[in-house]
């Protein structure tokens, strides 16, 4: 088994978390993992990416281009950004609320994030698209990089983990007192 | 034994520990910032000294204090802190140490947090220091523990230099039980001024023995299992020379070949080269390619090997246009620099179409970011006026995006108050700004507060004060007080300081309250001499967020004046109005003076 998964968001958006619970979750199953992800100046909202590779006998913890599995993209732009990462035949589960540059608000190209959902549909055959906007009016903001790993679980890109992994994964490095919002956010994208 | 999923700056901290580490210092720098709390988290019985210097000169100095007393000890920092730290490695490198002294040194391909894509191995040739250089996670965990011991056999203080994608890099590897860790018992300082005293006749004899010493070195490191030789199978006539992690993107572009693939060197230690074996991997080879992040160390080397040994081989690489002379190196670029070397089919791209939109997207100050509400008093207070605004190195370096755009200048850590003391110099009529941050303030700029009081400078000196080091994670500071030994100790004042090194006036304010903030630059930039603000308020990152702002969507009437003016990365614009992003909104309050028609507001708490 080997599976190369890459998240990419913007800096802020919890791109980072999402991955240790990955590895977390992965690494009880007995898998070997390797990862590699970014830190430093983007993390101020910049473009940020995580690489999470599982599996034997790996050597480099960067994917190469047309070698994920899985692209969890947090943001519509991030994932064209992103796309040619993914395998011709790999899943893309992305985030359609836009997280607006303020590059982009100051000189007005209306950048509403449809116009890459509408590239992304033509371009990823295994598409599954989360209303990040709706599910953070519903739990909190903060919890949308579990809803990203719950939609990735629903649309089966995950299917070495189980939903009990993932949440073994949470309880073990999710403060007690956010665990249950947590849980919630693991089980909207299957509740929708 | 046990297994670990670590991060690569985890493993180090942890070899550092089970190599018996004593005392150990360092300044915050992006890519080596974990290694030092990892060690700290580690330290619950309080037997190793961690400290976070006040910069990188300081922890070099306190760390070889303690290997002259026979302590193992660990000093960390950036390629770019080993700038300053450079006066007493140099030094060092002739006095020579008693117990295991590692200069851990974090390069930073691409550059992706630095100013510079300097390389550490250069500097190991030119102090004469022994280098390590690891190619992963698992591998820097070990090799570390072999500099300790290296560096007390032969005496001398060594360099350890990994790179972002090893010290970032997350694998599962086997780390030693405490049992198994090696006690260091140092004696303490011991007396003796023939060899710990540097003067210029004990200067010539220690170069004699360093160059006699690195000279034998390089059959010493040539049997060092980390340098070695893979055979290959396939093509005889070429073969691939690379270090770091290049090796392991290498690694496993050759394994993908199976017997094609060529013979390759991986070479450990950059200094002194394992000439040796080196050699044995040039015999019979027609062209070999240098596969290397930074500069062309390894290629120079060979090529100088090739000439003393009059081998007939082609070294190729970054000086002769087959690599690429800057960036970092990527799994897909040394696949595809090998593909084009060995004449294989160079892997193609999946071909997409382009994006419909370019979003650019620059890092910026957080929502909320006290920086963004200092930046902006200065800018409204001295409209009109002639002004430079040096800037210096921190998040507030982020001050230079539009809209804000008030970084003028931006070259090291703590040069803006010294540069806006030669911009005045020679451009009359300029009204001189220099912002520092507190750590940066403590770490480099307190010389150049100095310089500008004695000699007499115009200018005013900006602190922006959130009480923490926070581009690199929100590390203390002497102005915090909070020490890496767990103890709260009484801060150091930056007003009592400025005030010792002779800066008469110094105000302190919140720079939320954008008033009063505009209206103390005015009075402050209008005096003689140095001057100083300090505006004081704490890190959003460690604050719980205020509140929440709101548009009055009856109220805004779209001209983005808001935006326009702090450019806050929480003020978005949507169907021709000004729309609040809940997700990072902290109800700072700032945009809600700047509306026109009065149309934001802020909630207090309710988050």
């Amino acid at each position: 088994m080997q599976k190369n998964i890459l998240l990419t968001g913007v800096g802020g958006q919890g791109t980072v978390l999402a991955s240790k619970l990955l590895a977390a979750a992965a690494l009880s199953k007995g898998y070997e993992v390797t990862s590699a992800e970014t830190i430093g100046m983007a993390q101020k909202g910049g473009s940020v990416f995580s690489h999470l590779r599982v599996g034997e006998g790996l050597a480099s913890p960067m994917i190469p281009k047309g070698g994920a599995d899985l692209l969890l993209a947090f943001e519509p732009a991030e994932a064209v950004r992103m796309l040619g990462y993914l395998k011709p035949e790999g899943h893309l589960v992305v985030n359609s609320a836009p997280v607006q540059p303020v590059t982009a608000a100051l000189s007005g190209i209306g950048y509403t994030g449809q116009e890459m959902l509408d590239y992304l549909r033509a371009h990823s055959p295994r598409l599954t698209i989360v209303d990040g906007r709706q599910a953070a009016a519903k739990l909190t903001p903060k919890a949308l990089n579990v809803v990203m790993l719950g939609a990735a679980l629903a649309c089966g890109a995950l299917d070495f983990l189980s939903r009990e992994d993932m949440l073994a994964a949470i309880r073990s490095k999710v403060k007690p007192q956010y665990v249950a919002i947590n849980e919630q956010a693991l089980d909207h994208a299957a509740g929708q | 034994m046990h297994k670990e999923y670590l991060m690569g700056n985890e493993a180090m901290g942890l070899a550092a520990l089970a190599a018996g580490v004593r005392v150990v210092a360092g300044y915050p720098g992006t890519p080596s910032t974990e290694v030092l709390e990892t060690i700290a988290r580690h330290n619950e019985a309080k037997r190793i000294h961690v400290e976070w210097s006040t910069n990188e000169k300081a922890g070099l100095e306190v760390a070889a204090g303690a290997a002259l007393s026979g302590a193992r000890a660990l000093v960390t920092m950036k390629q770019v802190g080993l700038n300053v730290a450079t006066d007493p490695l140099m030094s060092l490198a002739y006095i020579g140490v008693k117990g295991g002294m590692v200069v851990l040194v974090a390069d930073d391909p691409g550059p992706i947090s630095s100013q510079t894509e300097q390389d550490t191995r250069h500097f190991a040739s030119y102090a004469k220091l022994p280098c390590f250089n690891p190619s992963g996670v698992a591998e820097s965990y070990e090799m570390l523990q072999e500099a300790f011991a290296f560096s007390e056999k032969y005496s001398t203080p060594v360099l350890f230099n990994p790179t972002t994608r090893v010290d970032h890099g997350y694998a599962t590897i086997s780390v030693k039980d405490e049992e198994e860790y090696y006690i260091c018992q140092p004696e303490g300082f011991r007396r003796d001024p023939s060899k710990w005293v540097i003067f210029p006749r004990l200067s010539y004899q220690a170069h004699l023995k360093l160059e006699k010493r690195n000279a034998g070195l390089t059959q010493v490191l040539s049997a060092y299992p980390r340098n070695e030789v893979l055979p290959g199978g396939g093509d005889s006539r070429r073969g691939i020379a690379t270090h770091g992690i290049s090796f392991a993107y290498t690694r496993e572009v050759l394994a993908e070949q199976g017997e094609k693939a060529p013979r390759a060197l991986k070479v450990a230690t950059p200094f002194p080269f394992p000439e040796e074996l080196a050699v044995s991997f040039l015999q019979g080879l027609e062209e070999v390619l240098c596969i290397e992040e930074l500069d062309p160390v390894i290629e120079r080397e060979l090529t100088y090997i090739c000439g003393k040994y009059h081998l007939p081989v082609k070294i190729r690489g970054k000086l002769t246009g087959d690599v690429r002379q800057a960036g970092e190196n990527t799994r897909d670029s040394v696949a595809a620099d090998i593909a084009a070397f060995m004449g294989w089919e160079v892997p193609t791209e999946r071909e997409l179409p382009a994006p419909p939109l370019q979003i650019q997207r620059p890092p910026v100050l957080c929502a909320g970011c006290p920086h963004r509400a200092s930046f902006y008093a200065v800018k409204v207070a001295m409209q009109g006026q002639k002004c430079v605004f040096c800037g210096d190195i921190g998040c507030y370096t982020l001050g230079n995006a539009m809209p804000l755009d008030m970084v003028d200048t931006c070259l090291c850590m703590g040069a803006g108050v010294n540069m806006a003391q030669g911009i005045g110099a020679v451009t009359p009529g300029v009204k001189c700004f220099a912002f520092v941050g507190d750590s940066t303030f403590f770490a480099a700029a307190l010389t150049g507060a100095v310089n500008g009081v004695y000699n007499q400078a115009d200018l005013t000196l900006v602190i922006l004060d959130n009480s923490t080091t926070a581009m690199t994670g929100h590390q203390p500071h002497p102005g915090t007080g909070r020490t890496m030994m767990g103890a709260q100790v009484e801060p150091v004042s930056i007003t009592a300081a400025l005030q010792g090194l002779g800066v008469k006036h110094v105000v302190t304010l919140d720079p939320l309250n954008l008033q009063a903030a505009v209206a103390a630059v005015r009075e402050t930039a209008a005096l003689p001499g140095v001057k100083a603000i300090i505006f004081k308020s704490p890190c959003i990152a460690l604050e719980k967020p205020r509140g929440m702002a709101a548009v009055d969507g009856e109220k805004c009437i779209g001209c983005k004046k808001c935006i326009r003016s702090i450019g806050c990365p929480a003020l978005t614009a949507a169907g021709g109005k000004v729309a609040i992003d809940p997700a990072q909104c902290t109800g700072c309050g700032l945009c809600t003076g700047l509306c026109p028609t009065g149309a934001i507001s802020v909630t207090e708490g309710g988050r």
